[in-house]
């Protein structure tokens, strides 16, 4: 009797040992996991602070691009990539405004409305340097030249996704008492979304069109082929233009100490610019998923 | 939620009267035409790549995809190689970053504490929002040494007797290569893969978990038994996902594959991918020559394939919510 009672009892220790013990090897693989998740995030902020910071001058900040020990900086480039992430948002924020109303307001359930929320999201997570090579062909190629208008048009064609989904997520937030009311005055539908849903969602839609700039801000394969880069200052659309993220690749694998110096300035002011817009984002406007 | 609009936007036309009704079609058209310009430049995207590359396909027949061959002297292209490059790094990439994330949002959901997961949730999130091209110069500065000098010998050193893996780590250590790459893009994809998975976790009924605990099961149990089970399509989604990023990565695999254009079992020769080729030899392509359309070839191959995988991971995403 007491054989099979210790038995039992030792199948019993046995069973539950072994099940603690791959909950524990479990939880340990989970910490393992975040771990170093964390530590490759403090790798490279790290690596960027290390090296970047002592070519962050006002130097750097003021002078444009020049050849190897011309001790030129990345003023034009800085100025090329804001004129350009800012035309590209200009395009692309009535364009997602108006597919993320039409989506919420107009085209619940209808096949249509299906088929464009299914083209966003491939949109959103489409290879950016194939965005690159379409413009090139629409906008480079018929006019001989590479353009900043066309860099803006490649940026604005991966911004738009964002903010379509955005805003449709914060339009289906609106309470439908909300438009009614709105009607119940005598609004007109349009002025219903725009006056009323719109506004009350502000913040929303702001975080969505903030995170695309974030988003565009850091992108460089489909400069390459839109935008080119250049030297030189240039503020015309119609010209090849620097940007910060081409100038880095041009900069990175460049066997000159002063230029993979300026590359790793402008890695970090990239780098810390585009953190900045996602923690204002993240704890500016409230917390908001999604 | 979604019903009840269906029904005020139906109603809306006929509670408003007349004076505006002009105003609402126009405002109709003109959201309706916002869609419409999102449906075209996909559709443009694929119908211009498609055209562009055409004269690939005809010059080298539908077998364009599996010639073993990239050379500018004699007019000569194939997509085999950058093909091979591709889906490798993208492989190796999704081997590394599964169990990573797996065990991240493992760790987010279920063994940190609400206020720690928040802050290292956070950090994770940021990570996803760090440019690829930041990723690129990190591997180039800082993991191509590091492979070059420890972490290749060491493997070669390990596994250069043992039958199956010795060609896997045969050639010299120079750093670059196709396993750099991988691990490159695993880190750049781990967090998305984790974002995925965290939600994925997270809209699951507590009630669940809840019920197992009080079963007495350990966490590994519930995560096992009711946890995956439960969400197995999104984490499948989320996972589909992160390889459509990989697939289409350009600036952080550039950095670091070393770009031959080459195929073979060896993970530390260098190779190249379909983006990776297209960012370095497009500026030494003249409009209208044919390696400019066997780019665009290879372009619309690309973005074939992960139309594909991004299609699945979105019905496997949407399948679970509806």
């Amino acid at each position: 009797m007491t054989a099979r009672g210790s038995t039992v009892g030792w199948q019993k220790t046995s069973r539950a040992t072994r099940r603690r013990v791959v909950d524990l090897s479990a939880t340990a693989f989970g910490w393992v996991a975040t771990a170093i998740l964390v530590l490759v995030l403090g790798s490279i902020l790290w690596t960027l602070l290390r090296n970047g910071l002592e070519g962050l001058s006002t130097a750097a900040l003021l002078r444009p691009m020049g050849p190897p020990g011309s001790h030129g900086g990345l003023a034009n480039a800085i100025v090329g990539s804001l004129v350009q992430t800012f035309v590209a948002l200009l395009i692309a924020t009535p364009i997602g405004l108006g597919c993320g109303i039409y989506l919420a307001e107009f085209g619940n359930q209808s096949r249509f409305a299906a088929i464009v929320r299914f083209v966003a999201d491939i949109l959103l997570s489409a290879p950016s340097i194939l965005v690159g090579l379409f413009v090139y062909l629409l906008l480079v190629a018929p006019f001989g030249h590479f353009s900043g208008i066309a860099g803006s048009v490649a940026l604005a064609i991966l911004a738009v996704p964002i903010i379509i989904r955005t805003t449709e997520d914060m339009l289906n937030l609106v309470p439908t008492s909300m438009r009614e009311a709105g009607a119940a005055l005598g609004a007109a539908h349009w002025r219903v979304v725009i006056f009323l849903c719109l506004r009350s969602v502000r913040p929303g839609v702001l975080t969505g069109i903030l995170l695309a700039l974030a988003r565009v801000s850091g992108e460089t394969a489909p400069l390459l082929f839109t935008s080119l880069g250049d030297q030189n200052w240039s503020l015309s659309l119609n010209r090849p233009m620097a940007s910060l993220p081409v100038a880095i690749y041009q900069y990175a694998g460049a066997s000159y100490s002063d230029w993979v110096a300026l590359a790793w300035t402008g890695a970090l002011i990239v780098t810390f610019g585009v953190l900045a817009i996602n923690i204002l984002v993240r704890f500016g406007f409230g917390r908001r998923k999604g | 939620m979604i019903p009840a609009t269906a029904e005020t936007t139906d109603a809306l036309p006929k509670i408003v009267n007349t004076p505006w009704w002009r105003g609402d079609r126009l405002f109709r058209l003109l959201v309706g035409g916002c869609a419409l310009l999102v449906l075209l430049a996909l559709g443009g995207l694929i119908v211009v790549m498609g055209f562009g590359g055409l004269r690939a396909f005809q010059a080298f027949g539908p077998g364009f995809i599996v010639r073993n061959i990239w050379n500018p002297v004699t007019d000569q292209y194939g997509a085999l190689a950058p093909l091979f490059g591709t889906l490798g790094s993208t492989l190796i990439a999704v081997i590394i970053a599964l169990p990573l994330a797996f065990g991240t949002a493992f760790w987010l959901t279920a063994i940190a504490s609400s206020a720690v997961a928040e802050g290292v949730g956070t950090a994770v999130q940021l990570l996803a929002a760090v440019p690829s091209i930041i990723f690129g110069m990190w591997g180039f500065f800082v993991i191509v040494p590091l492979m070059a000098q420890h972490v290749q010998p060491a493997l070669r050193h390990w596994f250069n007797h043992t039958a199956g893996v010795r060609w896997l780590v045969h050639g010299a250590p120079f750093g670059y290569g196709l396993l750099t790459g991988g691990l490159v893009l695993a880190v750049m994809i781990t967090p998305f893969m984790t974002a995925v998975m965290r939600d994925t976790f997270s809209v699951m009924p507590p009630m669940l978990r809840e019920s197992a605990y009080g079963l007495g099961a350990t966490r590994w149990e519930v995560m096992q038994q009711v946890v995956v089970p439960w969400s197995r399509n999104g984490m499948v989604g989320g996972v589909v996902l992160g390889m459509g990023r990989a697939l289409g990565e350009t600036m952080a695999v550039t950095f670091v594959i070393g770009n031959a254009n080459s195929i073979g079992w060896s993970l530390f020769a260098p190779r190249n991918t379909v983006a990776s080729l297209v960012a370095l030899e497009f500026p030494e392509s003249p409009a209208g020559s044919l390696k400019l359309a066997s780019l665009l070839a290879l372009g619309f191959i690309l973005m074939l394939i992960s139309f594909a995988t991004l299609a699945a991971a979105r019905w496997l995403l949407r399948s679970r919510q509806a």
